[in-house]
């Protein structure tokens, strides 16, 4: 199941979504209007600052987290106002991948207790035997000896341990696995084998992805379509190479010129962008552009329009009133990275 | 629970590197042989009445004495271990099944069934222990299986609050929410991820409650709320003996030695247990001044 890059049926998508959580302080704007969609057989990655609201987005995909405005579509239906009864369908439907793979399993269980957990919760197995020969296929698949289905989550490495989890979300055979910073809590070597076991079941399954890290280059690897969050919103989205090669939206930019290159004379000769200031808060979010408090291109315009995604190349968006424009100036007049 | 093999392993390897442990499980299990083979074991029937033996200090023929109808006591405080386990095992039980599955509710779906249920503990916690079984034993009247009863409404409580709390801290682990996201139903989880989580205090307060209960089954007898005569238990034993204190300190002293080592050794017991499993629970005296 190669080359599905032509294939456009939309496995998931929402639609202005809005997640809002009320706390003491205010109403966080965890999500404040985002629109998503994932077809079949590709990744969409979905970068941004902790705090961008792009594992909020995950987790509405799988109504974990109650959607205040806004659509959730999963398999062309909308499961918005879907009971909890009939969520726990969904959940067959797509499946999440965690941080931290040791605080994902439960350590009171074996691997195959965790991984035939969708088995047990969908009726998935006929029999015992058939949930273990599934689960020692699953562990097949993600490159694990089947003797540790009897061990414990302790007794295990932590790349093994997302390799456990990994297999406990391709258990229900779902149409969508969210994978939420799936790296990000491993050591630096074992994030590449990780990837690329990912990477390796995808083509082997056909498997569709949305991948959310705050790591660039884990995301350009990953993905087919990235999409950049700042702040609750969708800034920029479109292929990695048009968002690596020519970013249009000053906080993308940013972001790139934040990572570094594995070549000291390029580095140390590359301009960088270094952003003024703190994220702001999501309780009170600027007016008009929310990166115009950080943006180094920020115009009086700014602060009176909240500017929306607009199409500046086939499939590549950006939500800047000088999209493209900014960034060109960014980088012709660039910001004195070593400046008080 | 089968994922508790090593942990459970572990504890069993510290219990008995403890001496006070050691010591108490010792006492616990005579208790249980006594309970199961007291009748057998007993040199006389426990109603056997001989007024010619009225009294008898120990002696070899009756190494507790006799009491006041001739009865050998010895024998009646073996047949009386049966009686106060039966009481441990069922009054806890009861507790145990009720408290789990209040907290259980509470603790997972918080909101107003928790502040309804947790309250209506509160309530019942308020009273002193004692007070309450007997308002309970009142209203039902008197005998073994009502005080059974009005001991589990009494200790429904702590189980209610342990479980609780024990959830309140499972349920915001990541692996419950794995566990939600795989489409799994509340009581699944809660039954398969919540309680396997938080049996370790449950271990701990299910064998210093049984103490608990065998104290206050002793006392419900000795007000002649528990046990009717002439079926023996410690607690009558000990209400019988009470006007002979002087004449035939046997009389008292062997039930009272009886209900004390029993306790004593569910205390040790329980005690090292939680230091084992579960460092962070309270120890006997806090749970005993709490309970009232």
């Amino acid at each position: 199941m190669t080359g599905e890059s032509g294939a456009t049926d939309v496995v998931a998508g929402l639609t202005d979504l809005a997640v809002w959580f009320p706390t003491p302080a205010g109403v966080v704007r965890a999500v404040d209007g985002v629109s998503l969609t994932v077809r079949r057989g590709e990744t969409v990655g979905l970068v941004g600052e902790s705090g961008s609201g792009k594992s909020t987005t995950g987790l509405a995909l799988l109504r974990l987290v109650e959607p205040t405005a806004g659509t959730v579509q999963v398999a062309g239906q909308d499961v918005t106002r879907w009971s909890r009864r009939r969520l726990r369908r969904l959940r067959r439907r797509v499946a999440m991948v965690f941080q931290d793979p040791q605080a994902s399993l439960d350590p009171r269980h074996t691997v195959g207790a965790s991984i035939a957990e969708p088995l047990a919760v969908h009726r998935l197995a006929a029999s015992g035997a058939a949930r273990r020969d599934r689960v020692a296929e699953l562990l097949d698949l993600v490159g694990l000896r089947r003797d540790l289905a009897e061990r414990h989550p302790h007794e295990l490495s932590g790349g093994q341990r997302q390799r456990v989890g990994i297999a406990r979300a391709l258990a229900g055979e779902p149409d969508l696995i969210v994978l939420d910073e799936p790296i990000a809590s491993l050591d630096l070597s074992v994030q590449a084998q990780i990837m690329n076991l990912l990477r390796g079941l995808q083509r082997e399954l056909g498997l569709t992805y949305l991948f959310i890290a705050h790591d660039l280059a884990a995301v350009e690897h990953m993905s087919d379509r990235v999409a950049v969050m700042y702040l609750g919103r969708i800034v920029e989205s479109g292929t990695p190479a048009q968002i690596w090669r020519e970013p249009a939206h000053p906080y993308t930019a940013a972001l790139l010129s934040a990572v570094p290159v594995a070549d000291p004379p390029v580095q140390r000769s590359r301009q960088r962008i270094i952003l003024a200031g703190e994220v702001p808060s999501p309780i009170d979010p600027p007016t008009g552009c929310r990166f115009r408090t950080r943006c180094p291109q920020a115009r009086p315009d700014c602060a009176q329009t909240d500017p929306v995604l607009v199409e500046i190349g086939s499939g590549h968006e950006a939500a800047c009133l000088f999209a493209g424009e900014a960034v060109r100036a960014m980088r012709a007049q660039p910001v004195n990275a070593s400046s008080p | 629970m089968s994922g508790s093999d090593s942990t459970s392993r572990r504890a069993l390897v510290a219990l008995g590197r403890d001496p006070l442990a050691v010591t108490g499980g010792v006492v616990l299990v005579l208790l249980v042989v006594a309970g199961l083979a007291g009748s057998w074991l007993a040199p006389a029937g426990i109603n056997e009445v001989d007024v010619d033996r009225m009294l008898q200090p120990p002696s070899w023929a009756h190494p507790f004495g006799t009491d006041e109808l001739g009865r050998d006591v010895l024998s009646r405080v073996l047949v009386a271990a049966r009686v106060s386990l039966q009481v441990g095992a069922v009054s806890v039980g009861i507790a145990l099944l009720a408290g789990v599955t209040l907290g259980l509710f509470a603790g997972y779906y918080q909101g107003w069934l928790d502040n309804v249920l947790m309250r209506c503990m509160d309530v019942l916690f308020a009273f002193p222990v004692l007070l309450l079984a007997v308002a309970i034993v009142a209203v039902l009247g008197p005998g073994l299986s009502t005080a059974m009863v009005a001991i589990g409404v009494v200790y429904t409580p702590i189980f209610a609050r342990v479980t609780r709390a024990g959830v309140l801290s499972v349920r915001e682990q990541v692996f419950v929410r794995a566990a939600v996201a795989t489409g799994a139903s509340d009581l699944r989880i809660m039954r398969r991820h919540v309680l396997p989580n938080i049996a370790a205090p449950l271990i701990v307060q299910t064998s210093l409650s049984l103490a608990f209960a065998i104290l206050s089954e002793a006392a419900l007898s000795f007000l002649g709320l528990g046990v009717q005569p002439p079926e023996p238990a410690w607690g009558r034993m000990l209400y019988d003996g009470r006007g002979f204190v002087t004449d035939a300190w046997w009389l008292g002293f062997f039930p009272g030695a009886a209900i004390f080592l029993t306790v004593l050794a569910f205390n040790l017991v329980g005690d090292a247990l939680r230091d084992v499993l579960d460092p962070r629970q309270l120890t006997v005296s806090e749970a005993r001044r709490n309970a009232g």
